[in-house]
């Protein structure tokens, strides 16, 4: 009983519950008894305790039916299979309605046609086959339009677009040729920022996930090309022990590290790339790997997550090999060129450093 | 910078269990970790695990009186994420010695640290309490967790009155203290 009246007293002196004589009276006796104080102290403990639990139930709840929430209103999906899938789930989710206007869009054409066909095929000769094929102008020029409004929406999200993801790029063209990671370009779209922290628009145009490879053209008014890039990107294979460098951002400065070549071949014996050794953090991906002459021998893009400065990067010659695709890929890149001139060889890191630093890049990717 | 104080809100509003601060949290940040957990050996179920108890960590941090944020909010759930999600993925031996991305991160281990010790406490809690046996454990959790006034309670356990509804309530307090205590010192 006496207990019960003692553990009234402590809780209704933590509360604050106390008259101004209790309290004092009450902090005497905290005083004179150690036990009591104690007790206290024991008792404070134990209800911020019960306070705590209290509040990670709460929480937890919260989150509960946050999460019920968004998946009704669909702004979360978590729509059914395991993980391999998932990746194209969510794609599908997310275009489903592009496909399904593209598949409707489609349809109608297809039936427009073989209707059309199927009403003059009886008269093979008749003049009125130019007109159809006329009509076929407008159907395919109504598909373009079509297709032009589905490019202009996703070329205008970046107005609310949030940051995805970030890493390194260098310059491989003056005119703003970029080359990066494509593990990096999560989103729709990405933005450089150079080493002196000034952003530039820039636009996807070619990803390769195999070779883990993107390019990016740097899109902007205020771009001022340089007036050379320092370095070659080397085509051959560069040798056991070589001295690197490498140059990324890691945080939003630009930072230097130094290792040497340890392995010809990547993780798991790929041969895409190498294995180096020297401390890459996160978003040192896209960065370039330079030999003690300032030449660029790899990209870096992943290390070994329970090793320590194990890191990989994809060779250089995958580069030039990027490059043909993109001029293949379009006449409009027919003109990109890679450096021809090495002039950093011979020339004190320092110096090295000063030059290359202005062609290395932040890539930030984003998306909606 | 404005996006600074709007985060600063954000964080205001999820220490105050604020549902409304938790979506947007929720909202801006679940895809991309989704997305990692999916990417590297995971399931739904993993990443809504994996996220809620980054958000908890979160939460917790942010309930401490120094508290101070010093990265994006979301730099900071996806280093957390990963960095749980790699524990894991070890402990089931899924572990596949790699793990796709190489997004910005910033350290978390002691906040991690600290978030496993309260978690390992709210056990101990959770066992003290489920062992009391009724009616000591629905009156606890109506006072202490509910915030059930004493007539009210009353009221609902049939005790005559207030006063008899709180000497109870103190019988059980105490052996749920020791409960917990001798728990809680075998941990230590």
């Amino acid at each position: 009983m006496d207990d019960i009246l003692l553990l009234d007293a402590i809780e209704r002196y933590l509360s604050g519950e106390m008259s101004p004589e209790e309290r004092a009276y009450f902090e005497n006796l905290r005083n004179t008894t150690p036990e009591i104080d104690q007790m206290v102290v024991e008792h404070n403990m134990f209800l911020h305790q019960i306070a705590d639990y209290s509040a990670n139930i709460q929480i937890k709840q919260t989150l509960h039916e946050v999460h019920q929430n968004l998946l009704e209103r669909g702004d979360l999906n978590e729509g059914g299979a395991l993980s391999p899938k998932g990746k194209v789930i969510q794609f599908f989710n997310k275009y489903k309605r592009v496909t399904a206007i593209a598949a409707s869009v489609g349809g109608v054409i297809a039936l427009f046609i073989s209707g059309l066909a199927m009403y003059f095929s009886t008269a093979v000769n008749d003049p009125k086959l130019e007109q159809l094929g006329k009509d076929l102008e407008v159907v395919k020029k109504n598909q373009q339009y079509q297709g032009d409004i589905i490019n202009e929406v996703t070329s205008k999200i970046p107005i609310n677009a949030r940051l995805l993801s970030g890493g390194s790029g260098f310059l491989v063209d003056v005119k703003g040729y970029i080359v990066t990671n494509a593990h990096i370009l999560k989103g729709t779209g990405a933005i450089v920022v150079n080493s002196k922290g000034k952003e530039f628009k820039s636009s996807i145009v070619l990803i390769d996930h195999v070779k883990d490879l993107a390019i990016l053209k740097i899109n902007d008014e205020e771009y001022e090309s340089i007036k050379s890039i320092p370095y070659t990107i080397q085509k051959n294979n560069s040798d056991l022990g070589e001295e690197i460098f490498t140059l990324g951002y890691p945080r939003n400065e630009i930072v230097y590290g130094m290792g040497y070549l340890s392995a010809k071949s990547g993780f798991n014996g790929d041969s895409l790339s190498y294995q180096i050794q020297i401390s890459a953090n996160p978003g040192n991906s896209g960065g370039p790997v330079f030999n003690k002459n300032g030449e660029v021998i790899g990209v870096l893009s992943t290390k070994q997550a329970q090793a320590d400065g194990v890191t990989f990067a994809v060779k250089s010659k995958n580069i030039h090999s990027i490059i043909e695709d993109l001029k293949k890929s379009d006449t409009a890149f027919q003109r990109v060129k890679l450096p021809n001139k090495s002039t950093l060889k011979g020339v004190e890191r320092k110096v090295q450093i000063n030059k290359l630093e202005d062609c290395v890049y932040f890539v930030k990717a984003y998306g909606k | 910078m404005k996006g600074d104080t709007n985060e600063q809100a954000l964080l205001k509003g999820l220490a105050h269990n604020d549902s409304k601060a938790v979506e947007i949290i929720y909202k801006d940040n679940f895809n991309m970790i989704q997305a990692f957990i999916l990417n590297n050996n995971g399931s739904y179920d993993e990443a809504r695990d994996i996220f809620q108890e980054a958000m908890i960590a979160l939460y917790e941090k942010s309930q401490t009186d120094s508290f101070v944020l010093t990265c994006q909010i979301k730099t900071y759930l996806y280093s957390v994420c990963r960095r749980l999600w790699l524990k894991r993925l070890q402990q089931m031996g899924r572990f596949t010695g790699s793990v796709d991305g190489f997004e910005e991160t910033v350290a978390v281990e002691e906040d991690l640290e600290t978030h496993e010790k309260r978690n390992a406490e709210f056990v101990i809690m959770d066992r003290a309490l489920n062992s009391l046996g009724e009616p000591c454990k629905s009156l606890l959790q109506g006072y202490y967790l509910k915030k059930m006034d004493m007539n009210a309670l009353a009221a609902e356990f049939g005790y005559t009155n207030a006063d008899n509804a709180k000497n109870q309530k103190y019988k059980c307090l105490m052996r749920l203290k020791k409960l917990f205590f001798s728990q809680y010192n075998i941990g230590e």
